[in-house]
């Protein structure tokens, strides 16, 4: 009886030492309209998660249902800020280490500094309120963490997000600057590989950065494109091609063949015939455009030969020929394919000799071993033939053995003369 | 000259004996005759299985490092070692088949009663038997599904009752299927399960030879008429080794037995693993049991089901014959259809589903 009186007490006064439910939810949730939809949306914000609520942006008095103390200045209540004063909003808390440290230690801080860098922070320092702030691209009152997938900055989903105002052609006309990124970038490679998952494939953000987004410069496109494609910019920086497509004059570099939003998957047609990238420059017949052709024939030969290879192989491997050493060898091959078209992006023929004549040699060696392999098949299924046939010849002759034994009835015992002899 | 060394060697080994015993087997000849020969099918594969399986060991190297490349160094590179392998491999299956197919022509036959019961014992331990081989050998190649499927054959067998978990850590000589438990499989592959089969198959052919061959209950032993062991039901039952010979040379040429990725223990288990044919059965039959029956857990409730089912099948010639030792002839081909029949739904079912 005691003890349930001391449970009974502690229950209460746990019960009713909770501070008092976040009085700007309960009552902005019966408001209707504009005033109503903070509090619902609040449900799903990575603020309220961590344990924050309205009146820790907002200021005020959470616990007071009077809204002449909830909203009062003197509770610190300043409500919804100017479009001009939101990046500082925000950075009231994350720009200060010791606070953000709280919830995620290794979130960065700089987010206000890297904005003030970008066209956005800029613009809007010069009064333009037409350009993004923090709730443009994170969202307000439902905002989510950047890895939630429901995020609207989540990977997948930023190409859209930066394409609700660059791909609006009203928003963009006093801009100057075009509104057909998002629609080049769908057709892209890196959308491709985005779309189906692959996380590290480039979004808007991986090239023009996200908090301090701005154009590359034209100087710094094959930097840009660099830092994923690393090897290509290296063997680019040190090509006759480099101090050519530099600068404004040049046409910035990588996008010169490759364009910039819309990348397609490069092939050898970028390098010989009707819709070569060469032909821009390089006209039909010159030096330069006999190289391009070359090249690429050399990289369709050694595509066809791992091809030829491959289906060789797999024909073998059907038979249920044990060819997975070919099969793991014709991976090397693969990987020097991948070798030649990058030292392509030296744009000088002689780096190209040494991963095609290896691709080829390779091909050659795992296209014999498929073929030897089939062979070898062929081969089994002759000496099965055989020795079927000899088999059926022994299993003949023991027969008219067994007929000449019991020509007579020897060898069998009559149930009359089971006790006899045989 | 060769009466001599016969003679020589009759004075030593006693041979004249073993020619006069042989020289008195025989055989019934009835409708039912051609089922005897299996017994004489399923020591044959033991036979091959003992040949290609010694020639194997030239090669294997049954190390966690080496046993994957080793088995495809004798698949590439070794003279006929393809054959060999293939050959051990589809022999290893047609001899559990074949044994089953043994098994029930004794039980629709009712050779199990007396005299024969510990034959029908004998057969049964050597039935076990030929699932171990198969189970241990499964994993020696080393490869991704065998591995796995070594590993959901292991768990199944710590789910037995009591000593469950004990046979599963002795299986895989730790917490999990690794280098210690290829070593345990290789042992019992190659010396244990061998030697003991070895001890079994004697006794069941000396059983054989001194019973002789049952006649099924129905038919007048005294009518019957018998048929020389030697030569007559001899040159016969070589016919169908040949003929065996011919099947499991076209099985190893056309469908080389093959080798797959070498086992990742880190990779995911390969979808829809599942054991080896002969165990499929069971492996549905726990599938199907919820998770939970009563008080028991599933799993554990099935492997007790099943071992009392062997146990209840192993003692067949006692609930199986009536006490002046006759076959209770409908009661146990009514259990041998039922067996017969849930084995093959089962099995069929673990395949497609």
């Amino acid at each position: 009886m005691r003890s349930v009186a001391i449970t009974m007490l502690l229950f209460g006064v746990v019960l009713f030492g909770q501070p008092k439910q976040d009085t700007c939810v309960e009552c902005h949730a019966a408001m209707d309209g504009d005033l109503q939809k903070p509090a619902l949306l609040i449900k799903n914000d990575v603020h309220i998660a961590n344990g924050l609520s309205c009146a820790d942006c907002h200021g005020g008095d959470r616990t007071s249902d009077d809204p002449s103390v909830a909203m009062s200045k003197a509770k610190g209540f300043v409500g919804a800020p100017k479009r001009s004063a939101i990046p500082q909003f925000c950075a009231n808390c994350h720009a200060k280490p010791a606070f953000m440290g709280r919830f995620r230690p290794q979130q960065r801080v700089d987010q206000l500094e890297l904005y003030k860098t970008s066209v956005h922070g800029k613009k809007l320092a010069a009064g333009d309120e037409n350009v993004a702030t923090c709730i443009d691209c994170h969202s307000v009152h439902d905002i989510r963490a950047v890895k939630d997938s429901m995020a609207p900055v989540y990977k997948t989903r930023l190409p859209e997000t930066c394409g609700r105002c660059h791909a609006d052609a009203q928003k963009m006309a006093k801009y100057g600057i075009p509104t057909n990124q998002l629609e080049h970038y769908r057709t892209s490679v890196h959308w491709a590989a985005l779309k189906k998952g692959d996380l590290s494939a480039p979004n808007c953000a991986s090239c023009h950065g996200n908090h301090g987004a701005k154009p590359p410069e034209v100087e710094s496109v094959a930097a840009v494109c660099g830092s994923c494609h690393v090897l290509f910019g290296q063997l680019y920086a040190k090509s006759v091609h480099q101090p050519i497509f530099s600068g404004a004059e040049g046409g910035g570099g990588c996008v010169v063949c490759h364009s910039n939003h819309g990348i397609q998957q490069p092939s050898t047609a970028m390098l010989a015939g009707p819709k070569a990238v060469c032909s821009t420059c390089h006209d039909p017949g010159t030096a330069g455009a006999k190289t391009a052709a070359e090249m690429a024939q050399w990289i369709d030969g050694l595509g066809a030969a791992l091809k030829q290879s491959e289906s060789v192989l797999a024909q073998a491997d059907k038979y249920g020929m044990e060819v997975s050493e070919a099969q793991v060898r014709l991976a090397d091959g693969r990987e020097s394919l991948v070798k030649a078209r990058l030292a392509l992006h030296a744009f000088q023929p002689e780096e190209m000799h040494k991963p095609i004549a290896e691709g080829m040699a390779i091909a050659a060696e795992t296209q014999k071993a498929g073929q030897s392999a089939l062979h070898d098949k062929d081969i089994r299924r002759l000496g099965l033939a055989i020795s079927v046939f000899l088999i059926g010849i022994t299993v003949l002759a023991i027969r008219l053995v067994i007929r000449q034994l019991e020509a007579n009835g020897s060898g069998y015992l009559e149930p009359s003369n089971q006790k006899g002899e045989i | 000259m060769a009466a001599k060394a016969i003679d020589w060697l009759n004075d030593r080994l006693g041979v004249a004996a073993i020619r006069e015993v042989a020289g008195h087997k025989t055989v019934p000849v009835h409708s039912a005759t051609r089922w005897y020969y299996f017994g004489g099918i399923t020591l044959f594969l033991f036979g091959i299985q003992v040949i290609t399986g010694t020639l194997l060991l030239f090669y294997y190297r049954p190390t966690v490092a080496e046993g994957f490349d080793s088995v495809r160094f004798i698949m590439t590179r070794v003279e006929f070692g393809w054959l060999i392998r293939s050959i051990h491999s589809w022999s290893a299956n047609l001899l559990i088949f074949v044994a089953f197919v043994h098994m029930f022509s004794v039980v629709f036959t009712h050779a199990y009663r007396k005299p024969r019961e510990l034959t029908w014992g004998s057969g049964i331990a050597l039935l076990g038997l030929m699932l171990g081989f198969g189970f241990s050998g499964y994993l020696l190649p080393w490869n991704q599904i065998s591995y796995f499927a070594t590993k959901v054959g292991a768990d199944v067998a710590g789910s037995t009752p009591l000593v469950g978990p004990a046979i599963a850590r002795i299986l895989r000589g730790g917490e999990d299927v690794g280098a210690a438990t290829l070593t345990r499989f290789f042992a019992l592959h190659v010396m244990v399960l061998p030697l003991i089969a070895a001890g079994l198959i004697g006794m069941h052919i000396w059983l054989v030879q001194k019973n002789g061959m049952s006649t099924p209950p129905w038919m007048a032993a005294s009518r019957i008429r018998h048929m020389k062991f030697f030569p007559n039901f001899f040159l016969r039952e070589v016919m169908v080794w040949y003929g065996a010979l011919a099947v499991l040379g076209a099985l190893a040429a056309i469908f080389p037995w093959e080798l797959g990725e070498k086992a990742d223990p880190f990779a995911s288990a390969p979808k829809g693993i599942r054991p080896e044919w002969y165990f499929l059965a069971q492996f549905y039959t726990l599938k199907l049991i919820p998770s939970h029956v009563w008080f028991f857990e599933g799993e554990l409730l099935g492997i007790a089901g099943f071992g009392a089912v062997a146990l209840a099948w192993a003692l067949l010639p006692v609930w199986g014959t009536d006490r002046a030792g006759q076959a209770r002839t409908r009661l146990v081909t009514g259990a041998g259809i039922v067996l017969i029949v849930y084995l093959a739904v089962f099995t069929v079912l673990g395949y497609v589903k």
